[in-house]
C-alpha cells in the first residue's frame, strides 16, 4: 500500500483498529489491575504475598513446574523423535495422542484422571493399598499439569527435526558416531532453539493451569493450593487485595516468559 | 566382462558387490548387481534418477540393508557391520555439514569419536584443511563458506578417519556448473594423491568421463555396463547404454552417433530422406541439422570442413543420411525415450509427517 | 535413541497420561448405558451450557478471524515506532494464567468498572474473557504466511490491471486461508473447553452464564460424575472433529506446495 492519500488513510485506519483491539483486549485491563494492586499501598502487597499460605501456594507451584517440565521436556523430544524419524502403523495415533491435550477442556482432564486414579478409579485402590494418594495430593497436581502442557516441546520440536532432515545425523553414523553420540553431539544443538522455546511454553502453562489443578487438588489452603487456585480462593473470600497480589506475581513470572520467548525468536532467526 | 574387471579379480581388496537385491515394498531398486571395484580406483556410477546408483551407493555404505546379496569391502563380508563401524567416508549432495559446528570441528568429528588425542587430531585436521584448500576458514562456520567449500570441508571431513573407501552421493550435483568442472579436476589431482578407492554417483556423463577410470551405467535397477569411458562409447553393449553415453540419432529403427552418420546427396537403398534444416560450422568440423520426410523428426550428422565444402548442403534441400558401413549401430526399440520421458522420482525414504500445529 | 526403547516409552508415556484417563471418561459417560448417557446430555441445564459454549465458542473464533488477520496483517506489512513490543504482546495471553486473566478482565469490565461498563455475569463476559485466551492463535498462524507471501504476485496483479479490493480477495487472502483456519480451528478448540478465564467473570448462572466446563466441575463437586462425564465427551468429540479439521486444511493448504 504506497504513496496515495487513500492508501496512507486505510493503512492508518489498520493500524488504530489493530492497535485499539489490543489495548481493549489486553492492555487496559491489565493496566487497571496493577493499578488496583496498589490501592492500598505496596506495603499491603508485600504483606499479602507473605503470608504462609500465599508462599505455601507459590512453592507447591514451583515444585510442581520442576518436575513436569523436565518430564515434558524428555518426553517431547522422545516423542518428535518418534514421529519424525521412524515409521510403524499407528503413528497417527501417537501423533493424534500428542495433540490432545489442546483439544481436552483442563476440566475434563481433572475429571478423567480422577476416574483413573482417584479413590473409586481405575487404578486407585491399587495405588491406595501402596499407600500412594494421587488425587487431592501433589502427585495429582502434577500429573494434571503434565497433562495440560505435554505437547509444547514436541511441537515446538516435530518441525525443527522435520527441517534439519536425516543428513547430518547420517554423516555422523558415517564417521563412526554411535546412536547416543550422534543425538549428543548433532541432534540436540540443532534442535535446541526449538526445545527452549517448548520449555518456555511448558512452563508458563504450567505455572498458570488452573482448570485441571482445581479438580484433582481439593483446593486445600497451605495444602494443596497452587497460586493459581490461591488468587481464586483469596477472590471467593473476598479478599481482593490479596487475590490482585498473588496475581501480581502469576504475571511478573509471565513477562519473564514473555520476554525470553520474545529473546529466543531473535535468536532463530 | 571387461578388462579392467579382469584384471581385478585377483585383487583382494577393494570393494565387491555380489548378487545384490534391494527392495523398497514393492519396488525393486536394486536387481541382481554385481560389481567389482578396484583398489585405489576411481569409479562413477552413472545412471538417469530413479536408475539405482544411489541406492548401490548407499547399500555399500551400509545405509541401506540389501535384501539380499553381499558387499564386501577390502575382501572382508559387510552384512554384519552396521555403517558406524565400516570406516567408509561418506560425502553427501546437500553437504549434510554440522551447521552448528565451525569448519575444524566439522573435519574433527570421525577423529573425537575415536578418541584421538588433541594434538594428534589439530594435527590432521590441519593438514587436511590444508589439503582441501581451506586454509585459514578453520573458524568460519559453514553458513560463511561457499558451496564449493562447504563441500570441500565435507570430502575433509570423511577422509580424516582414513576410511578404506570414500564413497560421494552426486557430490557436485547441488553447485553451478564452473565450480562444478573446478571441484572435479581437483578431486581427480586430489585422488591422485590419496589414492583411496573411490565410487562417486553422477547423472552426468561428461563427469563420470572426465574423472573415472571405470564407469558403471546403471538403468532400472541393473547394471548395463561397466567400463572405460572408450569402452562404453565404442562398445555399448545395448541400446541404452549407447543413448546414454554419447550423442545418437533414430535412423530408421536403428541408433546411430552422429560422427557415423553419412549424408549422400542422392537417393540411395537403405537411406532415409531429410530435408536440411541447418548447417552450422564450427572450426574444423560442422554439424548439419535435418528434418526427416515426412515425419520431421530431427537428426545431426558431425562432418569434417572437407566433407562439408564437398556436399555443399543449403537449408531447404533434399538429402540422403545412413549410418556408415562401419558404424556402431543399436536397435531403436524405443525402450531410450521411455526411459528419459518420465522422470523417475529418485528412491526417497519418507521422513517427514504433516506438518506441526501453529502454537 | 535406540529406537525401540523409545518408542516405548513415548507410547506408554501417552497412554498413562492421556490415552487410558480418556478412556475412562469415555467409559464412565456410558457406565449406566447408553440411554442414561443421553439423559445427562439432553437435560436443560447440560444442554443450556453446551450451547452457550459452541455459540459464544463460535462468535469468538469469527471475531479472531477478522480481527487476528487484520493484526498480523499491521505486524507484517506496516511500520510505527513500538511495532516490535506490539508484536510481542500478542503472545502474552499464552504467558499469562487464565486466573488472572480473569481477574484483570473483571477489573476493567466488571461491576466497579472505572470505565462504566458493566460486562461481568454477562454473555458478553464470556466472549470478552474467550477472546482474551484466544487472541494468539490466528495472529501466530497467519503472520508466518504473510511474511513468506511473494509479493511479485500482488505486483503482477496489480499490472494486470486489478484493484487493492481484488488483489487482496483473489491473491492474498486465498495464500493467508489456510493459515487463518488452522488458527480459527485451534481457537475453537481452546475456547470451548476455557474454565480459568471464565470463573471470575461470567459469574457462572446456571441457563445464563454457565459455560460447559463450569458446568462439568459443577456436576463433579456435587458427585454426578457420570453426568459430567456425558458432557465431558460430547465437548471432546466437537474438539476431535476441530482438530481433525485443523489437519485436513493443512493438507488441503499445502496442496499447490507440492
Amino acid at each position: 500500500m504506497t504513496g496515495n492519500a487513500g492508501g496512507r488513510l486505510s493503512r492508518y485506519g489498520l493500524r488504530f483498529v489493530a492497535l485499539l483491539y489490543l489495548a481493549a483486549l489486553l492492555l487496559a485491563p491489565i493496566g487497571v489491575a496493577l493499578v488496583k494492586t496498589f490501592d492500598e499501598g505496596i506495603g499491603e502487597v508485600i504483606t499479602q504475598v507473605t503470608k504462609p499460605d500465599a508462599v505455601h501456594a507459590l512453592k507447591l507451584s514451583l515444585i510442581t513446574v520442576i518436575i513436569a517440565v523436565p518430564l515434558n521436556t524428555i518426553f517431547g523430544i522422545a516423542a518428535a523423535h518418534v514421529v519424525v524419524r521412524t515409521n510403524f502403523r499407528f503413528k497417527w495415533a501417537v501423533n493424534a495422542l500428542i495433540d490432545m491435550p489442546f483439544a481436552v477442556s483442563p476440566v475434563v482432564i481433572g475429571l478423567a484422571l480422577i476416574l483413573v486414579y482417584g479413590t473409586g478409579g481405575w487404578f486407585g485402590a491399587d495405588l491406595a493399598s501402596m499407600g500412594i494418594q494421587v488425587i487431592f495430593s501433589t502427585p495429582g497436581i502434577v500429573m494434571a499439569v503434565v497433562f495440560v502442557s505435554l505437547p509444547f516441546v514436541a511441537r515446538e520440536v516435530i518441525p525443527v527435526m522435520q527441517e534439519i532432515g536425516t543428513d547430518q545425523e547420517t554423516a555422523a553414523e558415517t564417521l563412526g558416531a554411535g546412536p547416543w553420540q550422534t543425538f549428543r553431539s548433532i541432534t540436540l544443538p540443532a534442535i535446541r532453539w526449538g526445545v527452549t522455546y517448548g520449555i518456555v511454553l511448558t512452563t508458563a502453562r504450567a505455572l498458570g493451569e488452573f482448570g485441571a489443578v482445581t479438580v484433582v487438588s481439593g483446593n486445600i489452603s497451605g495444602e494443596t493450593q497452587t497460586l493459581p487456585l490461591y488468587v481464586s480462593k483469596q477472590f471467593e473470600t473476598f479478599n481482593s487485595v490479596g487475590a490482585y497480589s498473588a496475581s501480581l506475581i502469576l504475571a511478573i513470572l509471565a513477562l519473564g516468559t514473555l520476554l525470553t520467548m520474545n529473546l529466543l525468536r531473535r535468536k532463530e532467526d | 566382462m571387461n578388462a579392467i574387471a579382469e584384471n581385478l579379480k585377483t585383487v583382494s581388496h577393494g570393494i565387491e558387490v555380489r548378487e545384490v537385491n534391494k527392495e523398497f515394498g514393492d519396488f525393486q531398486a536394486l536387481k541382481d548387481v554385481d560389481l567389482i571395484v578396484p583398489d585405489g580406483s576411481m569409479t562413477a556410477l552413472l545412471g538417469p534418477s530413479g536408475s539405482g546408483k544411489s541406492t548401490l551407493l548407499r547399500t555399500i555404505a551400509g545405509l541401506e540393508v540389501p535384501t539380499t546379496g553381499q558387499v564386501f569391502i577390502g575382501g572382508e563380508d559387510q552384512a554384519k557391520k552396521p555403517v558406524r563401524t565400516r570406516n567408509v567416508g561418506f560425502v553427501f549432495q546437500h553437504y549434510a555439514a554440522f551447521k552448528h559446528m565451525t569448519v575444524f570441528d566439522n573435519i574433527a568429528f570421525g577423529l573425537k569419536v575415536r578418541k584421538w588425542d588433541k594434538q594428534k587430531t589439530r594435527d590432521r585436521v590441519t593438514e587436511l584443511i590444508d589439503l582441501v584448500q581451506l586454509t585459514g576458514l578453520a573458524k568460519r562456520y559453514p553458513s560463511q563458506l561457499s558451496g564449493g567449500q562447504r563441500q570441500r570441508m565435507a570430502l575433509a571431513r570423511a577422509l580424516a578417519v582414513e576410511p578404506s573407501v570414500l564413497l560421494l552421493d552426486e557430490p557436485f550435483g547441488a553447485l553451478d556448473a564452473k565450480v562444478r568442472k573446478d571441484l572435479r579436476t581437483w578431486l581427480r589431482r586430489l585422488h591422485d594423491e590419496v589414492h583411496v578407492t573411490t565410487i562417486f554417483v553422477t547423472h552426468d556423463q561428461e563427469e563420470a568421463m572426465d574423472i573415472a577410470q571405470q564407469i558403471v551405467v546403471m538403468n532400472e535397477g541393473q547394471i548395463e555396463q561397466t567400463g572405460s569411458a572408450t569402452e562404453l562409447y565404442d562398445q555399448p553393449a545395448n541400446e541404452f547404454v549407447m543413448g546414454f553415453v554419447g550423442e545418437v540419432n533414430s535412423l530408421d529403427g536403428k541408433l546411430v552417433r552422429p560422427h557415423d552418420t553419412e549424408i549422400l546427396p542422392a537417393p540411395t537403398p537403405g537411406a532415409v530422406e531429410v530435408e536440411i534444416d541447418r548447417v552450422v560450422r564450427l572450426g574444423f568440423s560442422g554439424r548439419v541439422e535435418m528434418l526427416t520426410v515426412p515425419e520431421k523428426k530431427e537428426v545431426w550428422a558431425q562432418l569434417t570442413r572437407s566433407e562439408l565444402e564437398t556436399l555443399n548442403l543449403e537449408s531447404g534441400t533434399k538429402a540422403y543420411v545412413r549410418p556408415r558401413p562401419d558404424a556402431v549401430t543399436k536397435e531403436d526399440t524405443g525402450a531410450l525415450d521411455d526411459a528419459f520421458k518420465e522422470e523417475n522420482p529418485a528412491i526417497h525414504k519418507p521422513t517427514s509427517v504433516e506438518p506441526g500445529l501453529p502454537v | 535413541m535406540e529406537a525401540g526403547l523409545t518408542k516405548g516409552l513415548v507410547v506408554t508415556y501417552l497412554s498413562l497420561i492421556v490415552l487410558i484417563p480418556l478412556a475412562a471418561i469415555a467409559a464412565k459417560a456410558f457406565s449406566d448405558g447408553p440411554g442414561h448417557f443421553w439423559d445427562a446430555v439432553s437435560q436443560p441445564q447440560s444442554v443450556a451450557a453446551l450451547k452457550l459454549t459452541v455459540i459464544c465458542s463460535l462468535v469468538v473464533v469469527l471475531i479472531n478471524a477478522v480481527m487476528g488477520t487484520l493484526i498480523a496483517w499491521v505486524l507484517v506489512r506496516d511500520e510505527f515506532p513500538g511495532k516490535g513490543i506490539v508484536n510481542s504482546v500478542i503472545d502474552l495471553p499464552f504467558a499469562l494464567p487464565t486466573i488472572v486473566a480473569s481477574l484483570t478482565l473483571l477489573t476493567l469490565y466488571g461491576n466497579d468498572s472505572p470505565i462504566g461498563i458493566h460486562a461481568a455475569y454477562t454473555k458478553y463476559a464470556v466472549i470478552i474473557a474467550l477472546l482474551f485466551v484466544t487472541l494468539p492463535f490466528v495472529v501466530r498462524a497467519v503472520q508466518p504466511l504473510l511474511l513468506s507471501l511473494d509479493r511479485d504476485m500482488e505486483s503482477a496483479a496489480e499490472s494486470l490491471g486489478a484493484g487493492k479490493l481484488r488483489i487482496f480477495t483473489r491473491i492474498i487472502f486465498p495464500n493467508l486461508l489456510p493459515g487463518i483456519a488452522a488458527g480459527v480451528a485451534l481457537a475453537f478448540a481452546r475456547a470451548l473447553g476455557e474454565f480459568g478465564a471464565l470463573v471470575l467473570i461470567s459469574g457462572n448462572v446456571p441457563y445464563k452464564t454457565e459455560a460447559a466446563s463450569v458446568f462439568i466441575r459443577g456436576q463433579i463437586e456435587s458427585d454426578n460424575v457420570v453426568g459430567a462425564a456425558a458432557v465431558s465427551v460430547v465437548l471432546l468429540v466437537i474438539s476431535m472433529v476441530m482438530l481433525a479439521f485443523v489437519n485436513l486444511v493443512q493438507k488441503w493448504g499445502l496442496r499447490h506446495d507440492r
